[in-house]
């Protein structure tokens, strides 16, 4: 079970982004978490991923509250939670080629033997060929470098996956093949996944329950600053079509 | 022909003709530069002789066939003398460039990587080393040791590398925050690792420049040191020395013993500035600006 209890999160202590925000990802169980831009879903899966400290609240992993943070987490909590970001360019160093990018946990955890058999294992389950790997973030797509942002998430095979926003920027296609590839793996290993979005409709599919952001902190999220309500969808981006409801 | 440059947009026009001289900065630049290379290079081992040699018969003799730049007040070709002067002033230049720039990675990473207390620390000390004159502070750290090579560069090394710290701090701290770094850590890098791995190469290449543009900086504060008889010895005369040995000469209308190492250490320096500011405008080509030096 990964459990965020009462979360209060920012960047700044006089106004944080997430208040009182509370969710819980069993072991197996898909969970997306809807909310429109800005409402602070990025920061909460942050601190799913134990990359950014709460202000208050606690987060459990299979029980054990989790004390501290970023590089001073175990590394086996750390490493316990799998993360994928929404913009590959930004969370791919520039200077690694794809198979580097993959192995590099392993290389960070002292795992170098594995390379060669866990990389020659996710290429493929993630869709990237045998050309792709041997090329720098620069020399490929966007679609192409999220799929090997997957397989490092999946390298070293936690047990919970974080996609934060995964597909935003991708295609159709693209998007049902890492959705794939991330169930599965979840139909492999039994591990649990946070999707968070704000496409309904892929979520809906995707996960097994799907909260939205008003559920999981009691409050209705802001409206984009600068954004007036008429000009923008005449919908909050988190309410289902007519159709789904 | 006046039609059809009238009918060019201006914003054209003045975009190649920015292009070119930004060419021809390059390429004069760097025409110069291994020029200076080449002379430091190859003189001493190919032309034998002696810039040490006296010859009083020949003193304070004005710029001819037989000595192209003149000589000083003990019958020393200048040429020779600046050729040797400019090898001296380059080595201290670059060596303290690179002490320099190593020092100030190292400390601009270390406080931009551990952020917190630690940079806000780190940082104060070095506002408060910038804001003691730089030549004061040389002088003050070349007085505590004997007459070398290496206390000059130890002086200009310790005197310059605030600013590299500053510049890799701010590197740091812009690229601390990319999700590329959360990745890292999530896949268990610790903090060296995700530092040396991740942060360093990011930056070696702006600390490069850096360093690259230190360089005349560096010629500059060692030719003061030696004008004002702080820097090397004379045995071992920098071009800051040659200015200060001719200085005497210049009142009585001998003008060739200041100019010409004053030239030697102006041109040389502004081709190392010139080639390094191309190069920024290459890595860097939002940040347009003049010769920042």
């Amino acid at each position: 079970m990964l459990e965020l209890r009462d979360i209060t999160a920012g960047y700044d202590r006089e106004a944080p982004v997430v208040r009182d925000a509370s969710l819980t990802v069993a072991r197996g169980e898909a969970i997306g978490l809807l909310g429109p831009s800005g409402c602070g879903k990025s920061t909460l899966a942050r601190v799913a991923a134990l990359l950014h400290r709460p202000e208050s609240g606690t987060v459990l992993l299979d029980g054990e509250p989790v004390r501290r943070w970023r590089h001073r987490a175990p590394r086996g909590l750390r490493t316990a939670v799998g993360v994928v970001f929404q913009q590959p360019r930004l969370s791919a160093d520039p200077r690694l080629r794809l198979a580097d990018l993959i192995a590099e946990p392993l290389r960070a955890t002292g795992r170098r033997d594995e390379i060669p058999q866990r990389v020659a294992e996710l290429a493929p389950a993630v869709g990237l060929t045998r050309d792709l790997l041997d090329r720098r973030p620069h020399e490929v797509s966007d679609g192409q470098l999220q799929r090997a942002c997957l397989a490092r998430a999946l390298v070293l095979r936690p047990r919970w996956l974080v996609c934060d926003e995964m597909t935003a920027m991708l295609d159709a296609s693209t998007t049902a093949a890492l959705v794939a590839a991330v169930e599965d793996y979840r139909a492999a290993t039994g591990a649990g996944l946070l999707a968070v979005g704000h496409d309904h409709t892929l979520l809906r599919r995707w996960c097994d329950r799907v909260l939205r952001w008003q559920e999981v902190t009691g409050r209705i999220p802001p409206a984009t600053p600068g954004l007036p309500r008429t000009s923008g969808p005449q919908q909050p981006a988190d309410v289902p079509p007519a159709g789904d409801r | 022909m006046t039609c059809e440059s009238a009918a060019e947009p201006a914003w054209r026009s003045y975009g190649v003709r920015r292009r070119s001289t930004t060419a021809v900065r390059l390429r004069v630049s760097a025409a110069l530069v291994a020029v200076t290379v080449l002379a430091v290079l190859l003189v001493p081992p190919l032309v034998r002789l002696d810039q040490q040699t006296v010859d009083l018969g020949s003193k304070l003799l004005p710029p001819g066939w037989a000595h192209p730049f003149g000589t000083d007040d003990l019958g020393r070709d200048l040429l020779l003398r600046c050729v040797y002067g400019l090898r001296i002033s380059l080595l201290v230049g670059v060596a303290a460039a690179l002490v320099a720039t190593v020092i100030g990675t190292a400390v601009g990473a270390t406080a931009g990587a551990l952020g917190g207390w630690v940079d806000q620390g780190v940082m104060r000390v070095v506002d408060t080393i910038a804001s003691v004159p730089h030549l004061l502070l040389g002088i003050f750290i070349v007085a505590m040791f004997r007459p070398g090579v290496w206390p000059v560069v130890v002086s200009v090394a310790l005197t310059h590398w605030l600013s590299t710290a500053r510049i890799v701090r701010a590197e740091v701290l812009s690229l601390r925050s990319r999700p590329y770094i959360d990745a890292a850590v999530s896949g268990g890098a610790s903090r060296w690792r995700v530092a040396v791995r991740h942060l360093l190469p990011a930056v070696l290449p702006r600390a490069a420049l850096a360093a690259v543009l230190m360089v005349p900086h560096a010629m500059w504060h060692e030719s003061a040191l030696s004008f004002l008889g702080l820097g090397l010895p004379t045995h071992m005369a920098s071009l800051g020395n040659l200015v200060q040995g001719g200085r005497s000469s210049l009142l009585a209308g001998q003008w060739w013993p200041t100019l010409f190492p004053g030239l030697f250490i102006i041109v040389p320096t502004l081709a190392v500035a010139g080639l390094a500011g191309a190069w920024r405008e290459r890595i860097d080509p939002r940040r347009r600006s003049e010769l920042m030096l």
